[in-house]
């Protein structure tokens, strides 16, 4: 295909994974603990979808990349401050909660009406990218309800590679029990894509190519769009998973006796 | 009452330190620091440290400096970089940043930045450009390695320190055809060269050994010249192991259009734009600040770790259970150990505040140093000691805008004229920056050093192996350096014993007593009472001082003095790091709801900062009240008039510091609350 894509993707943000993340239960239901104080990140998922975009669009002439993020303005802008100088993308933003606990529905809707108005966005051309999960929900579906919205009915979820053919049909390998992988292949765009971990690495920060991208994120921030949602389910509780901790630290243990250690302790 | 819920993130610290709306700068940071808690840690942790030896593992560095934009930081955009304007608060906090992990790392990225600095600040517009140029890594499509220079002042036995009026390195002609370029011969030995290892050039001070050659100067040499380029041996340091510091020997030929900011010829004599020493005073102005937040970044970086391992403590063992106290909140449960921890951590923040503060002076100070220079060449005012002249007659008017500035009403126009006067301008921030850019080397490296030491002792055992998280030791060690490169301690203080009696500076410091009097009365958390009569004890002693005498008839104030002259510079220093951490305080409170992030949760971040400001103020008081007291009675006796005027502003100072101990059990209180991390970001 000589024109190229339009590659959307979705990415949200998430509180840094190495903060203490605890539920607690606000005025405007759940949420987590001091969660707009905490530091943010884009999204891990959303993050691989993100370096596979802006590979493919370079390899690929006449391709374009936007990145859609629905999240609190203040918080994404932090966040922008890092991802903006990793590769060159258009933002689209959406005001509105990033929590976890926001519906899936509401949330995906929300993002198909964005999508939908970018201006110049040629549908035949477009692949919509994400991550197959997130790290603040996992609940698998948001990107199935952007597709349906948009009436794009070819999904791949949990992909590690996605390639481009001769004929312009593109191949893909999405994850699938025991560590294999389905591959199929779709004669082209419009598809959905939920990225599993990919097969980049992320690209070093940049400021130069931040630079680049902050003459665009700035007015894309400035002009968010407010976006309430509905009332989403009603969670009876809720609870991080409970997690035991057994860490050791152990310096120059030799690497067999960790293997060993490793397997007796699956095997126990 | 709400307390201090997280650890002050990002949007917190924009506002504090100024740079909310500088998206580049704010990136920069980002950058740094994905770097310092990647590579730089990954470094440190697989032992890097443990040789002298620049090696592969150590210079995978320089190419991270490339790709993730930190060499280019210090250029202008035509030159290759991505920052127009002064960048001394960017590089201020790259420096900072990279010095959470590893300072030898923020060093290590400076180096080709302080060779570039006598370049930079004095170069001519073609020297600037093009070593400038060369030092921006490769664009896409470019074949050529970046350029990396080094800079070389301080020279080997018998001369093994910085008297940077005395110089061994020679210049001297060693070709002159008629109509031609003199070619010079250079012939410098350096000791504690920092970047030598991959340095494509140096920029030698030299002094002249040849009647063609008017004074000392600056020369770059470069490693293609012909002669010696040699790198010599490499240092043994046992700090900052991840920079490169050997003791070069250079003796080379280069074109007379090496020497930095250029020359003319006067009767057949080759006479230097600028000597060296006139490059030296503007190069370390600017790259002392770095330096100064390195250490203050260490500081604030022990927090978490220290955090981390007083709840810690007695988890694990049979000693407690979940949901006991000694469980939960480990060593917390003793009201010392984070009383202690509240002082590094105040401690931290007025380094900070001063230190950034300097940064963003000097971002002001730059293109009105420029246009000063402008204007002076426009009237034919050449040379350093005319320029001073010039300037010395333009105080009155600096200290009239002073003056104007801070009353309540004032006669617009001449104000108006004044502020637009370039040489008022300069003299008034000059003035300041004299005294905030030694002060911040000075206090946030020597009294970090000390508080360091306590961050240490926090950890107990832990903290002297190598298994310390956050790589304490290492950064007690390397906090020496920081106090001892770029001018050692005793430096900075003789410049302050002269800078600090300016009276464009004197005049200002009288109206920040003002203003802290009334801030302090409408907000007394703040401590702000507290400096301003500190710095109220402090400005009648050193007028004491001048009008005093010990009993053998001698003057007090003298610069042969330095039991009076030294003491007093270390009490100034105290008290400007507490007046700037109370202006940052101030700024978050107006600033912070604002931000809807910084909004959440903002009762308890400012209460915790401002309790921190009150713990800080009145330490940096006792200080200064302590130096002053020794000042008034140590030469004495003195007339009784004197002491009982002395006693009366003392016992004022005491008197104000009321509640500070009530503040630090609030602030080490919200330590016992605060949320951390569950894990650190860089490894053991
Ligand atoms: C790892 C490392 C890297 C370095 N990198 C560089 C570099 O890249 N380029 C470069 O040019 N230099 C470099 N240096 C040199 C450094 O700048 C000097 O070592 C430093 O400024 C201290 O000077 P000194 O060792 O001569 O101490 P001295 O000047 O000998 O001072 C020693 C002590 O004498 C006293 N003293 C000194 N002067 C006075 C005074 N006027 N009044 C009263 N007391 C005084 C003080 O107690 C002082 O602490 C480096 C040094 C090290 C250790």
């Amino acid at each position: 295909m000589s024109a190229g894509y339009h590659i959307v993707v979705c990415g949200g943000i998430v509180p840094d994974p190495l903060q203490t993340l605890e539920p607690v239960q606000g005025p405007a239901g759940w949420g987590l603990k001091n969660e707009l104080m905490l530091p943010a990140i884009l999204d891990p998922w959303a993050g691989h979808a993100l370096f596979e975009a802006a590979n493919l669009a370079k390899n690929v002439p006449g391709s374009k990349v936007w990145l859609v993020s629905m999240g609190p303005k203040a918080k994404l802008q932090q966040v922008m401050m890092t991802i903006a100088q990793k590769v060159p993308f258009e933002l689209v933003v959406l005001d509105g909660p990033a929590s976890g606990f926001a519906d899936a529905h509401e949330t995906g809707a929300a993002l198909a009406e964005a999508i939908a108005a970018i201006p110049g966005l040629d549908t035949s051309k477009l692949l919509v990218f994400g991550g197959w999960q997130s790290a603040s929900r996992g609940a698998g579906a948001t990107m199935q309800v952007i597709g349906e919205k948009l009436g794009i009915f070819e999904q791949f979820q949990g992909v590690d590679k996605l390639e481009v053919l001769a004929d312009g049909a593109l191949r893909v390998l999405e994850r699938v029990e025991g560590g294999s992988y389905q591959d199929s292949v779709v004669s082209g765009a419009p598809a959905v894509f939920g990225w599993a971990t990919g097969e980049l690495p992320e690209p070093p920060n940049n400021p130069q190519v931040g630079m680049q991208n902050m003459r665009l994120v700035m007015p894309a921030l400035q002009k968010a769009k407010p976006v309430k949602l509905e009332k989403g389910p009603e969670y009876s509780g809720v609870q991080i998973p409970s997690q035991k901790r057994e860490t050791r630290v152990v310096k120059d243990a030799p690497v067999d006796q960790i293997a060993k250690e490793i397997v007796d302790w699956l095997s126990a | 009452m709400d307390t201090l819920r997280t650890l002050p993130g990002d949007d917190v610290r924009q506002i504090m330190w100024r740079f909310t709306d500088r998206y580049d700068i704010q990136m920069v940071v980002q950058s740094a620091r994905s770097l310092a808690r990647g590579l730089v840690a990954r470094l440190v942790a697989e032992g890097a440290r443990k040789t002298h030896e620049w090696t592969d593992h150590k210079a995978q560095l320089l190419e991270a400096f490339d790709t993730s934009g930190l060499t280019a930081l210090f250029m202008d955009p035509h030159q290759g970089g991505f920052i127009d304007g002064p960048k001394n608060l960017a590089l201020a906090l790259v420096a900072f940043e990279l010095a959470w992990v590893d300072a030898g790392a923020a060093t290590c990225s400076l180096a080709t930045n302080l060779a570039l600095a006598p370049i930079h600040e004095r170069g001519t517009t073609e020297q600037r450009d093009e070593y400038m140029g060369r030092c921006v890594p490769p664009l896409p499509g470019e074949d050529r390695a970046p350029f990396r220079g080094a800079f070389a002042l301080t020279e080997p036995l018998p001369y093994v320190g910085v008297e940077t009026n005395t110089l061994v390195g020679k210049l001297r002609v060693a070709k002159w055809e008629e109509g031609e370029e003199p070619i010079l011969q250079v012939d410098k030995r350096g000791r504690f060269i920092t970047g030598m290892d991959f340095a494509n050039f140096a920029t030698c001070a030299v002094d002249t050994d040849d009647p063609r050659i008017k004074s000392s100067c600056i020369v770059i040499v470069e490693d293609t010249d012909p002669g010696l380029f040699d790198r010599g041996a490499p240092t043994l340091k046992m700090v900052h192991q991840l920079s490169s510091t050997r003791d070069p020997v250079f003796n080379l030929q280069v074109p007379a259009s090496r020497i930095v900011g250029g020359y003319t010829v006067k009767d057949g004599v080759i006479v230097p734009n600028f000597t060296h020493s006139e490059i030296i005073g503007a190069v370390f102005h600017r790259t002392r600040v770095p330096v100064a937040l390195m250490t203050t970044a260490k500081l604030l970086s022990a927090v978490e770790p220290v955090i981390r391992y007083q709840r810690q403590r007695f988890r694990g063992g049979d000693a407690s259970e979940p949901g006991t106290s000694k469980y939960e909140l480990g060593l917390q449960a003793k009201p010392d150990s984070v009383l202690r921890l509240v002082d590094i951590w105040a401690a931290g923040e007025a380094g900070a505040s001063l230190g950034f503060a300097t940064a963003r002076l000097f971002d002001q100070l730059d293109p009105t140093e420029k246009e000063k220079d402008r204007v002076f060449a426009e009237r034919g005012v050449c040379g350093a000691k005319s320029q001073l002249t010039a300037l010395r007659k333009v105080e009155k008017q600096a200290i009239e805008y002073l003056q104007m500035e801070a009353a309540p009403t004032r006669d617009e126009a001449r104000f108006a004229e004044l502020g637009q006067d370039t040489l008022v301008r300069f003299a008034l921030l000059e003035s300041l920056a004299n005294i905030l850019c030694p002060a911040c080397k000075l206090w946030n490296t020597g009294n970090g050093a000390n508080v360091m030491r306590e961050a240490l002792a926090l950890m107990g055992g832990y903290g002297i192996t190598e298994d310390c998280p956050g790589f304490l030791f290492y950064k007690w060690t390397d906090a020496q350096l920081e106090a001892t490169y770029e001018g050692p301690e005793a430096v900075q203080r003789r410049q302050l014993s002269i800078t600090m009696t300016n009276e464009v500076f004197l005049a200002r410091l009288r109206i920040i007593i003002d203003q802290f009097m009334a801030l302090g009365e409408s907000k007394p958390e703040t401590g702000a009472a507290v400096v301003a009569k500190g710095l109220a004890l402090w400005l009648w002693t050193i007028e004491f001082l001048h009008r005093a005498k010990d009993p053998s008839g001698a003057r007090l104030y003298h610069n042969r003095r330095q039991n009076v002259t030294f003491p007093m510079a270390d009490a100034l220093c105290w008290l400007m790091a507490s007046y700037c951490q109370i202006g940052d305080v101030m700024e978050l409170a107006e600033k912070g709801p604002e931000n809807a992030v910084v909004a959440e949760g903002l009762e308890g971040t400012l209460g915790f900062f401002t309790d921190l400001s009150l713990v800080q103020a009145a330490r940096a008081a006792g200080e200064a009240s302590r130096v002053c007291a020794s000042m008034v009675y140590g030469f004495g006796p003195q007339a009784a008039e004197e002491l009982d005027a002395f006693d009366a502003l003392r016992s004022q100072l005491d008197r104000s510091m009321a509640g500070a101990a009530l503040a630090k059990d609030r602030a080490a209180q919200a330590l016992t609350q605060v949320m951390i991390p569950e894990a650190l970001d860089y490894p053991l």
